[in-house]
């Protein structure tokens, strides 16, 4: 058993982690974080999708101590005041979900890409969300969701997608 | 019971709910609505519909027959209580989407209860696309009977005529005075219990104004935000942290295996895990689910384990008749004519066989559960489609009165059928009853894989006659083991001999999306295309000389006509498929394009595909439903399939297991049919039976090679044998 110093959503937590244990586990089980989900514990799916230093790590691959120190931002970390992340506007306004346990890491892995990329083209959207598994099948509407999100931010005066909370 | 079940005949390919207990436990030790204030109304389900309060499989005794119950509160605040639960399928929106328009409140005053065994009426599951169909009518007269109620202690209050009042947007309304007043002031004070047997009248569905648009998921926002908490998302916030225990189960290391028996490889290396051994079960929890992992590799365990078939025997042994009678349910052949002396005098003859493999649910939710006893009561959190249904299960395994056991399930993370039972349930149940504390239980996907059931891999034989000019004279399909929804065709053929046979199933199977109406669709729309084939027809025009339904008839040249199939050229790499079906009150028909890579690889460019289910309720979430089952169906049809051999999944992972990504998804056209006029069917099935076909029609006229088994290009197109 290791301490460790998790920065996640902008805030500091000292949490006990086990040898080779999860990112996933942890802040699911020890940060009761559960927007993080698990789907199939082999980075296949993507439901564990995380932002680390800005960039998307599936967290069931991920050992926790690796990320000792460095931002993690989990879907609880998307919301600035109250205000909805551009993405989670657009997810909810195309209907992009059925039961909404995909959700979660499909929006992080999504603003991964709209960070990199502010304009991106359905084939570029689909090559960025390959790694994703929506069991519900909604794929063409994440993909309209994340093209609506992108054309959002990109309206005047809303100053762009707001800078995801990387550390304290 | 056997008079309702006349009423509602359980399709046999529903195994799942036939199968025996998980576990045997040893016998141990054995084991209305509190609203205070407002308006109460009950609901009664009328006869016909009783079934869905009426128990199949183990479970005695019925509380009671009532439907569902409405609740205006002092506050104004709707609560709706029922059965159903939501499972991603919408039913959250859509039900309360039809209470809000019978009560004329607005849709955020109404919120609903759902699956949670103390609160809602009982409630056969969440499954067979009953809910809009069923559900929604008994809402909706609950709904209407308390606008109604509402109406009268107005007219009361201001000494008028209740039809001189107006009830619309959570008010009732005097129009001549002007005056008007909130549902909240009208239940204020009020203790109204009012029970609802006869019929009502309802909104017409010409004058929905809430129901009938497309309105957002109700719980969206919980959604995007990874507020909602599922069943495995109950952790240290929902107890008390220091209380929660993450539980894991020892499993065999085959089917058919049993434990002989169990020690801890060492006694020193389970510090602070609880070991339970009871039976045939043997599980563990601890402060962790990774020291709960830890400990179960840590087990010794001695199986006994009982020779299974091998993988490559699979259709010869669905063919054979189960080992013992099999109870009830299976039904009998559906003959019409005479096969024998009709098919000897066709102009031309067909025969063909396909089959369908075995498939996974892959709920990306896998099966979770957390359990907590109480003064020796028991309540368990889980994520199934059928809350009643486990809440018996655990009754049974646990040696329980049913009324010592709740289950609550929280929004779900999907099911298409295969949650239905309650194994998780139990064993969350059974370790928290040896840890004395609060325990979850969440399936790693491996256990998903090798330990839920599958939809049911299947053999169905199709012979066919026809006269010169295409129509059918003669239909013969026997079903082997898949099931035997939408096996009887809505071709006109005088005669006919369709039959499902029970199988000899290998593996553990049950219900699927659509259950095997995928299959059968699978079988005749493709013989049917084979048909148009030998008498170098085109595929709709055949289809179209055998049909006189005209609903069935309006979809197929709805998807013709919005993809361009009379213009559709084949060749070159490419190919066009068409096919069409009815289930469950609904019709779809599909046109597929795909494309053959120099590879073999197999991509499906276009899916054009028309839906008619009558009365649409709200047409964005039904393109949803729509739009997932068809993809869903490209999994089933081109790729997915459940390997195994001797007892062993040998594909037990996603990494081997392919479902439908990003890049499978084709352009999707939907052309969706709105009949007012027709009562409102359920969507989430049906679409899933029109895409295997089409996409066997496509790659037949993209390569002149006809495939007829799912999945039909797992490894990319077969090299050419044919």
């Amino acid at each position: 058993m290791a301490t460790l110093e998790l920065l996640v959503n902008g805030r500091s937590h000292r949490v006990d982690a086990l040898a080779d244990e999860s990112l996933l586990v942890v802040l699911r089980e020890r940060l009761d974080l559960t927007g993080t989900k698990y789907g199939c514990g082999e980075g296949q799916c993507g439901a564990c999708t995380v932002l680390l230093d800005g960039k998307p790590v599936r967290a069931c691959l991920t050992p926790a101590a690796s990320a000792a120190g460095k931002p993690v931002t989990t879907i609880e970390g998307l919301e600035e005041n109250g205000r909805l992340h551009p993405l989670q506007e657009a997810f909810i306004e195309k209907d992009a979900m059925q039961c909404g346990y995909c959700t979660p890491g499909m929006i992080l892995e999504a603003a991964a890409l709209l960070r990199r990329s502010p304009d991106p083209g359905e084939a570029e959207i689909a090559r960025a969300m390959e790694g994703h598994v929506c069991r519900c099948c909604t794929y063409p509407r994440i993909v309209a969701a994340i093209r609506d999100a992108a054309a959002r931010s990109r309206r005047p005066g809303t100053g762009g997608l707001p800078h995801t909370r990387n550390g304290p | 019971m056997s008079e309702r079940h006349e009423l509602f005949e359980v399709e046999p390919e529903r195994y799942e709910l036939d199968a025996r207990l998980p576990y045997r436990f040893a016998l141990g030790r054995r084991g209305f609505l509190h609203l205070v204030g407002g308006v109460v109304v009950l609901v009664a389900a009328p006869r016909v519909e009783s079934q869905e309060s009426g128990r199949i499989g183990r479970s005695e005794g019925s509380e009671t027959d009532l439907a569902a119950w409405l609740h205006v509160a002092e506050d104004g605040s709707v609560t709706v209580f029922t059965g159903k639960v939501e499972v991603g399928q919408n039913a959250r929106t859509s039900l309360s989407q039809a209470v809000a328009d019978e009560l004329r409140a607005p849709l955020e005053s109404v919120a609903l209860v759902m699956g949670d065994t103390d609160l809602t009426p009982y409630d056969m599951g969440t499954f067979g696309s009953r809910s809009t169909p069923f559900m929604a009518p008994q809402l909706r007269k609950a709904a209407a009977a308390a606008r109604e109620l509402l109406r009268e202690l107005a007219a009361k209050e201001w000494g008028v005529e209740p039809s001189a009042l107006d009830v619309a947007n959570g008010k009732v309304t005097h129009p001549p005075t002007g005056r008007s007043t909130g549902f909240a002031a009208l239940t204020k004070g009020q203790k109204l219990v009012r029970t609802l047997a006869g019929e009502l009248p309802t909104t017409p569905r010409e004058h929905w104004t809430v129901a009938g648009r497309s309105a957002a998921k109700v719980h969206a926002r919980d959604i995007v935000t990874g507020r909602h908490r599922y069943a495995s998302d109950l952790g240290p916030s929902s107890f008390d942290p220091a209380e929660l225990l993450h539980g894991r189960v020892l499993r065999p290391p085959a089917i058919g295996a049993t434990l002989a028996s169990v020690e801890p490889a060492d006694a020193q290396s389970l510090p602070g895990v609880v070991l339970v051994t009871d039976g045939d079960f043997a599980g563990v929890a601890a402060r962790s689910s990774t020291e709960a992992a830890r400990a179960i590799d840590a087990l010794r365990a001695r199986w006994t384990t009982t020779p299974q078939p091998e993988g490559k025997a699979l259709f010869e042994r669905l063919r054979q008749a189960p080992e013992g009678p099999r109870e009830g349910r299976g039904g009998g052949p559906h003959v019409k004519g005479s096969v024998a002396e009709a098919l000897p005098k066709a102009a031309h003859r067909l025969e063909s066989t396909y089959t369908a493999a075995y498939i996974a649910h892959v709920p990306l939710e896998p099966r979770a559960a957390v359990a907590h006893w109480k003064d020796g009561r028991l309540t368990v959190w889980t994520g199934t489609q059928r809350p009643f249904g486990v809440k018996a299960e655990l009754a049974e395994a646990l040696h329980l009165p049913e009324d010592k056991v709740r289950v609550i399930v929280p929004d779900t993370g999907s099911g298409y059928g295969g949650k239905h039972s309650g194994e998780c349930a139990i064993e969350a149940a059974r370790l928290a009853r040896s840890a004395g504390r609060p325990v979850k239980v969440v399936w790693t996907r491996e256990e998903e894989f090798r330990w839920a059931y599958f939809r049911p891999a299947g053999v169905i034989d199709v012979r066919s006659g026809t006269d010169a000019q295409g129509r059918l004279v003669a239909w013969e399909m026997h079903n082997y083991n898949s099931g035997a929804s939408a096996i009887e065709t809505r071709y006109e053929v005088e005669n006919q001999h369709v039959e499902f046979h029970p199988g000899r199933s290998p593996l553990r199977q049950g219900s699927y999306r659509g259950l095997a109406a995928t299959a059968n669709h699978f079988a005749r729309e493709s013989h049917m295309d084979e048909i148009a084939a030998a008498l170098q027809l085109d595929p709709l025009e055949l289809r179209r000389r055998n049909l006189k339904d005209p609903r069935f008839v309006a979809v197929l040249d709805a998807a013709a006509e919005r993809f361009g199939w009379a213009k559709a050229r084949s060749g070159g790499g490419i190919g066009c498929g068409i096919a069409g079906g009815f289930e469950k009150g609904s019709y779809v028909a599909a046109c597929a394009e795909v494309r053959i890579d120099p590879s073999g690889a197999v991509r499906v460019v276009r899916l054009v595909a028309s839906f008619e289910c009558g009365a649409v309720v709200n047409p964005n979430q039904l393109a949803n439903q729509v739009e997932g089952s068809l993809l869903m169906g490209l999994g089933g049809a081109l790729f997915e399939a459940v390997e195994f051999d001797k007892g062993e999944i040998l594909n037990p992972r996603l990494s081997r297991y392919r479902v439908p990504h990003f890049s499978d998804t084709p352009k999707l056209d939907l052309v969706l049919l709105d009949r007012k006029d027709l009562p409102s069917a359920g969507a989430g099935e049906t679409p899933i039976v029109a895409v295997a076909p089409a996409l066997a029609g496509a790659i037949f006229a993209a390569t002149g090679q006809r495939l007829r088994a799912l999945p039909l290009v797992p490894r990319g197109l077969p090299k050419a044998s044919a």
